[in-house]
C-alpha cells in the first residue's frame, strides 16, 4: 500500500531521498516528464495546452533528528529538525542514517528519580542516542556527523477505516498526489513534492518560482485534537470529518473562489467536508501565494491525529474523501466549471 | 477632504477581505487616473502616466485588522483568531461588525487575574441563543472588523482603521492633485499587509519600480509616560528612518526630507521601533529596490479610536504631491 | 593587499546595517587591486568580479556581510542625552561602561554610563541595566548636540583593532568583516591558479537585520553556486564544546539542509586534498546567515556555508585566529577551482 510506504520511507528536512524513491518507482509508469531543483523538490510535469496552469504540492519531508557529535563514551547527541517537542522523544526508538543503524532514546530510571523530577521536561540537553557503541571511535564506525534519523515506526492498520504509523503529516497528503498523478486530467498540472518545509516552508517557493502556476492546491496532513481534556473549540479538527478547508493559516488567506467551489463540490456530491479551525503554524501555500505576482491557493488536509511525534493516526474515509475532492476540482477546472 | 477620510475609514475590510473599501476607492479614483486593475492578491493598481521614464510605486494599504470565527459553539457564542496584530486588552468589550452587518460584542470567560487575559479567553457575542440561530448569520472563516464610527474634534479626527484607510485618503487626495507627474506612477492600493506585507510583496514584484514609497501611520511619544518616540501630533508628516521592517534606503529618506524642505512643509524624522510596512517587502524585491515611507503620526493604534492630527494629514497630501511632481536622482 | 592590515581597516570603519557606505567605500578601494570589475549595487552591496576562463558559462557567488550591530538614536532629551535603539542583536550587558563614537554630521565621542557603585543597592547590582533605561552622555549641552546629532544617527562602540598573543586578533565587527578579509584572500589566491567559473565575490549588506543584502544580489547575479561566509562560535568556557569550534584549528563547514550535500562534500575533498584542517557544523534548519536567503532565490540555488570560529560574536571584542582567516581564503579559491561546468549540472540531480 503506497500510503505504508511513504510513511515507513526515510525523509526528514534535507534528506527527502528515501520519498523521491519510492516515489519516482511508484509512478513511472504514469508520468514521463520529471523536474528537479537546487533543493530537491520532486516536480511531476503533465502538460495540457488551453487550460489553467495548475500546481499540486505534498511536502515529503518530516521531522527529525540529527547526530550532532558523540559522547566520549559513545553516546550521540542530537538535534531536532523542524517543529518536535522534547517531550515525545523520551523512551522511543530511531533508526539513524542511510544503514538505518538502530538506537534509542533513554531515560534515567524512575528508581534513580526525585519525585519533584517527574514533573519535569527533560530539556534537550538531557537527552542522549545509545546505538550500543563503546566508545567514541566504536560510534563513529557506524555513525557520522550530520547523519539524520527517524523514528522506527511501523505503519498499522487499527481497524477496517483507521490507520497508525509515523509522518502522516504529510505523508497522506503525498499519498494523494501520487494518486492523482496516475490519473489523466485536462489540465496543465505540475506535481510538486516538495522539500524542506518543516524547517520554514523552503521548497515550494522556488518551486512555484519555477513552475509559475495560475493557481495551487496544496495538500496536507494536519492538526486533530479531538478528544479529551481539549475543549471543542480547540480540536483544530475531527477525524471521520472529512477533508479539511484552510480559510487562513499563519501563512496564507486562501482564495475565496476556490473555497467557495470545493464547499460546492462536496455537497453535490455528499463528500462531509470541514474547516480547519486553528490558524497557527503556516503551510507550503504561503511561500507560492506570494510567489511572483501572487497565485491564488488552498489548503486541503487529511486531519491526523498526534502529528509531529512518532505516531499518527487518520481515517482511510477521510484519506478517500480529500482524493475524490481533489479529482472533482481538478476536473471541474478543466471543464471549465471553475475559473480564476 | 474629511467626507472622505470619513467614508473610507467606516467601511469594512479587513485582511483578506478588502473587496469593499476596494469597490470604493476604485470609484473615487476614476475619474483622475488613466488605468485601474486588479491583481491576484486583490491589489488596487491604478496608472497614472507622467512625464519621466521611471516607474514610482505608492503604496497604502486597504486592509484593517479583524477577527475570524473558529468555532460556533452550542449556545451561539463564536470563538476567533486574530487576523493581523490585535491585543486582548483593545478587544474586551468592543463591538465587531460582520460584512453583512451582524453586530457582536467581544466578551470574556472567567479570569483568575487580569493579567491572564490572553485572546484565546475572549469569544463573541451577536445576540444568538444557539447554534443554529449563530450559523443562519456568521459562518466559520467569516471575518469582522471594529465597529466604530469616525468622530471629528476639529483639529484632531478619531476613527478605527486610520491605520491605513487615512493614508488611502491621502493617496487618493494626492492623485487627484497631482499636476505634473515627474513618473509613471503605480498608486497600489494594497492588500493584507496587516498579516505580513503581502500585497505590498506581490504587487512590487509585478510593477519592479524605480522608486516605492509606502504611506502608513506611526506612533507617537506625545501622550502620558509614553514609550520613547520622538514623534508628535500636529508637528508634520515624518520621513521614516528605520522600522522593524526596513532601514529606509538613506537615499530616499534625503529625497523626501528635500522635497519637504524645498516646498516648505513641516515634517519630523521618525525611527519606529517595533511595527513594519509595505515599504520592508517592495525593498526587498527582485535585485534591490530603493525605498522610503511617509508616516502620519497616530495614537492608540490598533485600537477603535486612532488619532490623527488633520493639518499632518493635509500636509502629508501636500508632500506626497510633491514627492510625485519630483524626479529622484538617486 | 595584506589581509591583517585590511582587516584592521574595515573593523575600525563603521557600517552599521542599512548604513554601510563608509566601510563599502574601503572595501571597494581594497577590491579594485585584486578583482577585474567592482561596482556597488542599488542597495548598496560590494559586488567584486574576478572572470574565470569558462566566459562566464558558470558563475559562483561569495558573500561575507559588511554590517555591523549597532544603535540608533531615538530622542535628543532637553539635556542632551540621547535614548537609543538596538540594530541588529545586542546584548544590553555589553553596552554599560563603553565608550561609543556618534555619527552624527560629524563623529562625536559618548559614554553610556553606569551608575557608581556607591549609589546603588545590593539588589540593583544583581540585575542588568536595561537598553530602554541607558542614556548616551556626550557632555554637551542640549544646542550643541543638536548641531551635530540627529534622531537616526547611528552609534557604534568606539573599539581598535587588539592584537592578541600570537596571531589571535579582537575588535568589533569581526562578524562579518572578517569574512570580507577572507574573499580578499581568496581573490588573491585565484590570481594564481586557473578556475573556469567566474566569481562574484559580494561583500552583503544588512544581514544583521533581514539578510536583504544577499537576497538582492543573489537575485540579480543569478549565481550557480552561492557560499556565504560568516562566523560561528569559538570555544569558551560556560558553552557546551559540542556546540562551539577551536580557533586555530581551520574553516568551519556547515551542513544540513541548507546545505547542498554536494558542495558539503566537494568542500571536504578539497580541503582534504590540501592539508587544510576543519571542523564541521551539522545545522538541521535555518544556518542564521546569508546563506538562508540566497538558497530559496529565484528557483533556487545550491547553496554552501563556511564559518571562522570566533569567540564572544556581538560583542565588541570579538576574538578569532588570522590563520583561520588564510586558510579559509585558500579553501575557497581551491574550491573554485575545481569546479567545472559538468559538476554544476550534477547538483541538480537529486
Amino acid at each position: 500500500m503506497l500510503l505504508k510506504r511513504l510513511s515507513e520511507a526515510f525523509g526528514p528536512s534535507g534528506c527527502e531521498g528515501d520519498v523521491r524513491n519510492v516515489l519516482l518507482e511508484e509512478l513511472s509508469p504514469h508520468v514521463s516528464e520529471w523536474r528537479r531543483d537546487a533543493l530537491g523538490n520532486l516536480i511531476a510535469v503533465k502538460p495540457h495546452a488551453k487550460s489553467p496552469r495548475v500546481m499540486l504540492a505534498a511536502h515529503m519531508d518530516e521531522c527529525g533528528l540529527m547526530v550532532s557529535s558523540f559522547d566520549r563514551s559513545g553516546l550521540l547527541r542530537f538535534r531536532k529538525v523542524g517543529g518536535l517537542d522534547d517531550r515525545v522523544l523520551i523512551s522511543k526508538h530511531v533508526v539513524i542514517g542511510p544503514k538505518k543503524i538502530n538506537g534509542i532514546i533513554g531515560a534515567k530510571a524512575i528508581h534513580l528519580q526525585k519525585p519533584e523530577e517527574r514533573s519535569q521536561v527533560i530539556p534537550l540537553s538531557g537527552l542522549y542516542i545509545d546505538i550500543g557503541a563503546k566508545s567514541k571511535e566504536d560510534a563513529e564506525k557506524l555513525v557520522k556527523i550530520g547523519d539524520y534519523a527517524v523514528f522506527a515506526t511501523e505503519f498499522k492498520p487499527l481497524s477496517e477505516t483507521v490507520v497508525s504509523g509515523k509522518s502522516f503529516d504529510n505523508r497522506a497528503g503525498c499519498a494523494i498526489l501520487a494518486e492523482i498523478l496516475k490519473e489523466d486530467f485536462a489540465v496543465d498540472l505540475f506535481g510538486a513534492f516538495t522539500v524542506q518545509e518543516e524547517i520554514g516552508l523552503r521548497g515550494a517557493g522556488v518551486a512555484a518560482y519555477g513552475i509559475d502556476p495560475d493557481l495551487a492546491i496544496v495538500l496536507e496532513g494536519t492538526t486533530c485534537h479531538d478528544l479529551p481534556p481539549s475543549k471543542e473549540h480547540g480540536y483544530c479538527t475531527t477525524l471521520g470529518g472529512g477533508p479539511a478547508i484552510t480559510v487562513m493559516d499563519a501563512s496564507v488567506i486562501c482564495d475565496k473562489g476556490m473555497i467557495a467551489e470545493l464547499l460546492r463540490l462536496a455537497k453535490e456530491h455528499n463528500i462531509p467536508i470541514q474547516f480547519k479551525r486553528s490558524i497557527t503554524g503556516g503551510s507550503d501555500g504561503g511561500r507560492i501565494n506570494q510567489s511572483r505576482e501572487g497565485v491564488p491557493v488552498v489548503v486541503i488536509s487529511v486531519p491526523c491525529r498526534y502529528i509531529h511525534s512518532p505516531v499518527s493516526m487518520l481515517s482511510l474515509c477521510d484519506f478517500n474523501h480529500t482524493l475524490h475532492l481533489v479529482r472533482l476540482f481538478l476536473n471541474s477546472i478543466a471543464e471549465g466549471g471553475f475559473t480564476i | 477632504m474629511k467626507e472622505l477620510i470619513k467614508k473610507v475609514v467606516e467601511t469594512y475590510g479587513p485582511a483578506g477581505n478588502e473587496g469593499r473599501i476596494r469597490e470604493l476607492i476604485q470609484k473615487e479614483i476614476a475619474p483622475f487616473v488613466d488605468e485601474m486593475r486588479v491583481d491576484a492578491l486583490g491589489n488596487l493598481i491604478a496608472l497614472k502616466r507622467g512625464n519621466g521614464s521611471k516607474k514610482l510605486m505608492l503604496a497604502a494599504h486597504m486592509d484593517e485588522i479583524g477577527v475570524m470565527v473558529t468555532h460556533i459553539d452550542k449556545h451561539g457564542f463564536l470563538r476567533f483568531y486574530p487576523v493581523g496584530g490585535l491585543s486582548p486588552l483593545t478587544m474586551l468589550g468592543n463591538r465587531v461588525v460582520f460584512e453583512n452587518g451582524t453586530i457582536g460584542v467581544i466578551g470574556a470567560e472567567k479570569l483568575e487575574a487580569q493579567k491572564d487575559l490572553t485572546l484565546n479567553k475572549l469569544f463573541i457575542d451577536i445576540g444568538a441563543n444557539s447554534k443554529e440561530e449563530a450559523a443562519a448569520k456568521v459562518g466559520l472563516g467569516d471575518v469582522a472588523a471594529m465597529a466604530r464610527e469616525f468622530a471629528d474634534l476639529g483639529p484632531r479626527l478619531i476613527a478605527k482603521a486610520m491605520d491605513d484607510r487615512i493614508a488611502c485618503a491621502i493617496l487618493i487626495e494626492a492623485l487627484r492633485a497631482v499636476k505634473q507627474p515627474a513618473y509613471d506612477i503605480y498608486a497600489v492600493f494594497t492588500t493584507q499587509e496587516e498579516v505580513g506585507l503581502r500585497g505590498a510583496r506581490v504587487a512590487a514584484y509585478g510593477i519592479t519600480p524605480d522608486l516605492g514609497i509606502a504611506v502608513d501611520v506611526t506612533r507617537t511619544g506625545d501622550t502620558p509616560e509614553s514609550a520613547t518616540m520622538d514623534v508628535s501630533l500636529g508637528k508634520g508628516p515624518t520621513v521614516k528612518i528605520r522600522d522593524s521592517s526596513l532601514i529606509c534606503t538613506p537615499a530616499v529618506r534625503k529625497f523626501m526630507e528635500g522635497v519637504a524642505a524645498q516646498n516648505g512643509i513641516q515634517y519630523q524624522l521618525e525611527v519606529l521601533e517595533a511595527g513594519g510596512t509595505d515599504a520592508g517587502a517592495i525593498q526587498l524585491t527582485k535585485g534591490g529596490i530603493p525605498a522610503g515611507v511617509m508616516s502620519i503620526p497616530c495614537r492608540y493604534i490598533h485600537t477603535a479610536s486612532e488619532m490623527v492630527d488633520y493639518e499632518d494629514v493635509l500636509n502629508g497630501v501636500k508632500l506626497l504631491t510633491h514627492i510625485m511632481e519630483t524626479e529622484f536622482m538617486g | 593587499m595584506d589581509s591583517r592590515d585590511f582587516l584592521k581597516t574595515m573593523v575600525e570603519a563603521t557600517g552599521v546595517s542599512g548604513h554601510e557606505a563608509p566601510v563599502a567605500a574601503l572595501i571597494k578601494e581594497a577590491f579594485l587591486a585584486i578583482a577585474d570589475d567592482v561596482r556597488i549595487d542599488v542597495m548598496g552591496n560590494v559586488v567584486a568580479q574576478k572572470k574565470g576562463e569558462g566566459e562566464g558559462d558558470i558563475s559562483i557567488m561569495l558573500a561575507a556581510h559588511m554590517d555591523e550591530i549597532g544603535l540608533m538614536v531615538t530622542k535628543i532629551d532637553e539635556r542632551g542625552f540621547l535614548k537609543f535603539i538596538a540594530i541588529g542583536g545586542i546584548d544590553q550587558r555589553t553596552l554599560v561602561a563603553q565608550e561609543v563614537k556618534v555619527h552624527g554630521n560629524k563623529e562625536l565621542i559618548g559614554i553610556i554610563g553606569m551608575k557608581p557603585p556607591h549609589l546603588m543597592s545590593p539588589e540593583e547590582t544583581q540585575t542588568a541595566v536595561k537598553m530602554q533605561d541607558m542614556v548616551i552622555d556626550l557632555g554637551l549641552s542640549c544646542a550643541e548636540v543638536q548641531q551635530s546629532v540627529s534622531i537616526g544617527d547611528v552609534v557604534t562602540i568606539n573599539r581598535q583593532f587588539i592584537p592578541l598573543a600570537g596571531d589571535f586578533v579582537a575588535a568589533k565587527a569581526m562578524d562579518d568583516r572578517a569574512a570580507v578579509a577572507v574573499l580578499g584572500e581568496c581573490l588573491q589566491e585565484l590570481k594564481r591558479i586557473r578556475h573556469h567559473a567566474d566569481v562574484y565575490a559580494v561583500a552583503t549588506v544588512q544581514e544583521e537585520v533581514s539578510l536583504g543584502g544577499a537576497l538582492v544580489s543573489t537575485y540579480r547575479l543569478r549565481p550557480h553556486i552561492g557560499i556565504a561566509i560568516d562566523v560561528c562560535h569559538g570555544d569558551m568556557p560556560g558553552v557546551p564544546e559540542q556546540d562551539t569550534a577551536p580557533l586555530g584549528k581551520g574553516p568551519n563547514i556547515a551542513l544540513g539542509a541548507n546545505i547542498h550535500p554536494k558542495l558539503y562534500e566537494r568542500l571536504l575533498e578539497v580541503a582534504k586534498e590540501h592539508n587544510i584542517p576543519f571542523t564541521l557544523d551539522p545545522i538541521p534548519g535555518a544556518s542564521g546567515t546569508d546563506a538562508w536567503a540566497m538558497q530559496v532565490t529565484r528557483a533556487g540555488v545550491p547553496t554552501a556555508l563556511v564559518s571562522l570560529p570566533l569567540r564572544y560574536m556581538h560583542t565588541s571584542v570579538e576574538t578569532l585566529s588570522m590563520a583561520d582567516v588564510k586558510s579559509t581564503g585558500r579553501l575557497l579559491a581551491y574550491f573554485i577551482a575545481s569546479v567545472d561546468k559538468s559538476f554544476v549540472e550534477g547538483l541538480l540531480c537529486y
